[in-house]
């Protein structure tokens, strides 16, 4: 009897320690609770695209058949064909390419500027500047975008790219504030003896931001460059006002769907199956975050892993 | 440029120094702020106090005093309604985003295999939300927790609540997944400061004898105070800030309409700012990491 208790007591543990985990490892108990939390949050972060992409794929037979719920009954690429037409895609995406590459590449050079100046120099209303910097995120677009739509209407830049591209310069951009804060804490965190020393051996100030605090802060290049390009790619608001009757943008063009659709397809023209449907629209909306999905995929390691690199919290 | 060099070592000049070249970084971004943001900012509150009419020719302006505001807030069968919708749906959506963004950099800070598959998963509404993405996908059904917004018992359910709990819960359930989708860059910014926990405070506690479970409590919730505050804060400007916002559509369709025009849209825009602030005001209220330490 003795004996078998004996036996029976590390087989306890170990079975805890299976189950339960140690300080080692974290246990079965603890990891399919993890799988299974991980698994369902992902599914509900999933769920709109999978919806979109398999609603995208019906065929308007499909649409009507309520036993078609998950699975297509064959591939159809109908949708994406009309969808891609309506949309104009080789154009709209050029020019949405266009107008979130170039001001995202000179908010990226004219807010390493600034965070520089903020990390690196001690001078006299420094806090006040930051408070500055944060209004300009805090304040909405719409408290300040009709006296510079009259503006550019004035000197004729409406529909143009230099609407966009001129706020940028000066470090107004869509969310320039966030990246110049990430400059900052870049620069921040650099040890400043490599400055001091090229500065002791009679480096201009210029340079010194040029040839070695640049480098330096590549990862904070990357952050904001794709950062902006997203966040200007998806930005609507300012590109209707600023942009509307010269430029189209996807997503513009992706608000028009309806109207855009009715124009290449008369509602009363075409056969039932051509009229617009939910599947259409969903191809379209598709069609529209492909390029970004395409990025994102092949930038993902640099999208996170930078960010977690540079630490960015704003403190 | 030559008389730099001799500044620097004087040691009275530094200050002067460190001032000139500090100025001479952010120059752009001095101009850039007075020409894109403190000028419009005054303009359009000048035009909230005017009634104003485009003209082939220019605007023309019509001072009217505080009138545009008060036909907001008094005559607008609309206005007062969506802002008070806007400000409870916020309410609701920053604890949503605050806690699933917690819990999710919480998972991605531990190490488990698949984690970069997660991750890829986690981020990517960072990616698509855009204005009219999200309202085709909203419009198709796309958004609402799947199954759930469209059964009886759920339509029975709200009935029985009183009203002022109605929309609420309502909005909670079909716009689950969209409140969700506002969390990427929050995940990332728990993720960074997660990371800045020493793990040797951790260890100390566990041999001490506390649980994952106290851990934190005690240790890691304390340390993300200020973090929280400040995804609050970004949680709040970026859904106020966000194109399909209906308060948003409805001031951007005033300033087309006959009847509102620019200056009704402008003072519209002030009001929605100062309800804005006001709800950045009561989150650092309550969530101010000073309270805390006293409590």
């Amino acid at each position: 009897m003795e004996g078998n208790l004996m036996m029976k007591k590390p087989d306890l543990t170990k079975i805890r320690t299976f189950l339960l985990g140690s300080r080692t490892s974290y246990g079965l108990v603890f990891n399919v609770v993890l799988y299974l939390l991980l698994v369902a949050i992902g599914f509900v972060y999933l769920y709109p695209l999978l919806f979109m992409f398999v609603t995208s794929m019906k065929s308007p037979t499909d649409l009507l058949n309520p036993m078609v719920q998950w699975v297509p009954t064959g591939v159809y690429l109908g949708n994406y064909e009309k969808a891609f037409r309506v949309l104009d895609y080789p154009t709209t995406l050029v020019s949405s390419i266009l107008v979130s590459v170039l001001p995202s590449l000179i908010t990226a050079a004219v807010c390493s500027l600034v965070g520089y100046g903020l990390a690196r120099y001690r001078f006299a209303g420094k806090t006040i500047v930051f408070g500055l910097i944060l209004a300009t995120f805090i304040i909405p677009a719409q408290n300040t975008v009709i006296p510079q739509m009259l503006t550019y209407k004035e000197l004729g830049l409406l529909g143009n790219i230099f609407a966009l591209l001129l706020p940028a310069m000066f470090g107004q951009g869509y969310r320039s504030a966030i990246f110049i804060l990430i400059f900052y804490q870049t620069f921040q965190s650099l040890p400043k003896v490599l400055e001091e020393a090229a500065r002791l051996d009679g480096a201009s100030d210029l340079k010194i931001f040029f040839q070695i605090a640049l480098p330096a802060a590549v990862p904070a290049f990357i952050i904001t460059i794709i950062f902006s390009i997203v966040w200007y790619w998806n930005e609507t608001y300012l590109t209707v006002i600023f942009l509307e009757g010269g430029i189209q943008t996807l997503p513009m063009q992706l608000a028009k769907f309806t109207q855009a659709y009715e124009n290449l397809y008369p509602p009363g023209m075409v056969n039932i199956f051509d009229r617009l449907n939910e599947a259409v629209k969903l191809a379209g909306t598709f069609l529209n975050i492909l390029p970004l999905l395409v990025m994102y995929f092949v930038l993902q390691k640099w999208f996170v892993e930078s960010v977690e690199r540079s630490g960015v919290t704003g403190e | 440029m030559t008389e730099r060099k001799p500044l620097h070592f004087r040691g009275i000049g530094l200050r002067a120094r460190e001032n000139l070249y500090g100025y001479g970084f952010i120059l752009l971004w001095l101009i850039g702020f007075a020409v894109f943001t403190v000028v419009p900012l005054v303009q359009t509150f000048f035009f909230s106090l005017n009634q104003v009419t485009v003209t082939a020719t220019g605007i023309d302006l019509l001072p009217v005093q505080w009138a545009n505001y008060t036909r907001a807030l008094v005559t607008d069968p609309n206005f007062v309604e969506l802002l008070i919708e806007y400000a409870i749906e916020t309410l609701v959506s920053v604890p949503i985003v605050i806690i699933f963004s917690m819990i999710i950099a919480m998972f991605l800070n531990l190490k488990f295999r698949f984690k970069g598959f997660f991750r890829t998963i986690f981020f990517l509404p960072v990616v698509i939300t855009s204005g009219p993405v999200i309202q085709e996908l909203t419009a198709q059904g796309a958004t609402s927790v799947p199954g759930v917004a469209s059964t009886a018992a759920l339509t029975e359910f709200l009935a029985q609540l009183p009203g002022y709990l109605r929309s609420p819960v309502e909005y909670l359930l079909t716009s689950f997944i969209l409140i969700l989708w506002f969390s990427g860059v929050q995940i990332l910014i728990y993720l960074s400061s997660l990371q800045k926990i020493d793990k040797s405070v951790y260890e100390a506690a566990s041999i001490d004898g506390a649980s994952a479970w106290e851990s934190f409590w005690k240790i890691t919730l304390p340390s993300l105070s200020t973090t929280t505050l400040i995804n609050a804060a970004y949680t709040i400007i970026t859904l106020s800030h966000f194109s399909e916002n209906k308060v948003i559509k409805y001031i951007y369709s005033q300033t087309y309409a006959v009847q509102g025009g620019i200056g009704y849209s402008s003072a519209m825009s002030f009001l929605y700012f100062f309800v804005l602030l006001l709800l950045l005001a009561v989150t650092y209220l309550v969530l101010s990491p000073r309270r805390e330490r006293r409590s």
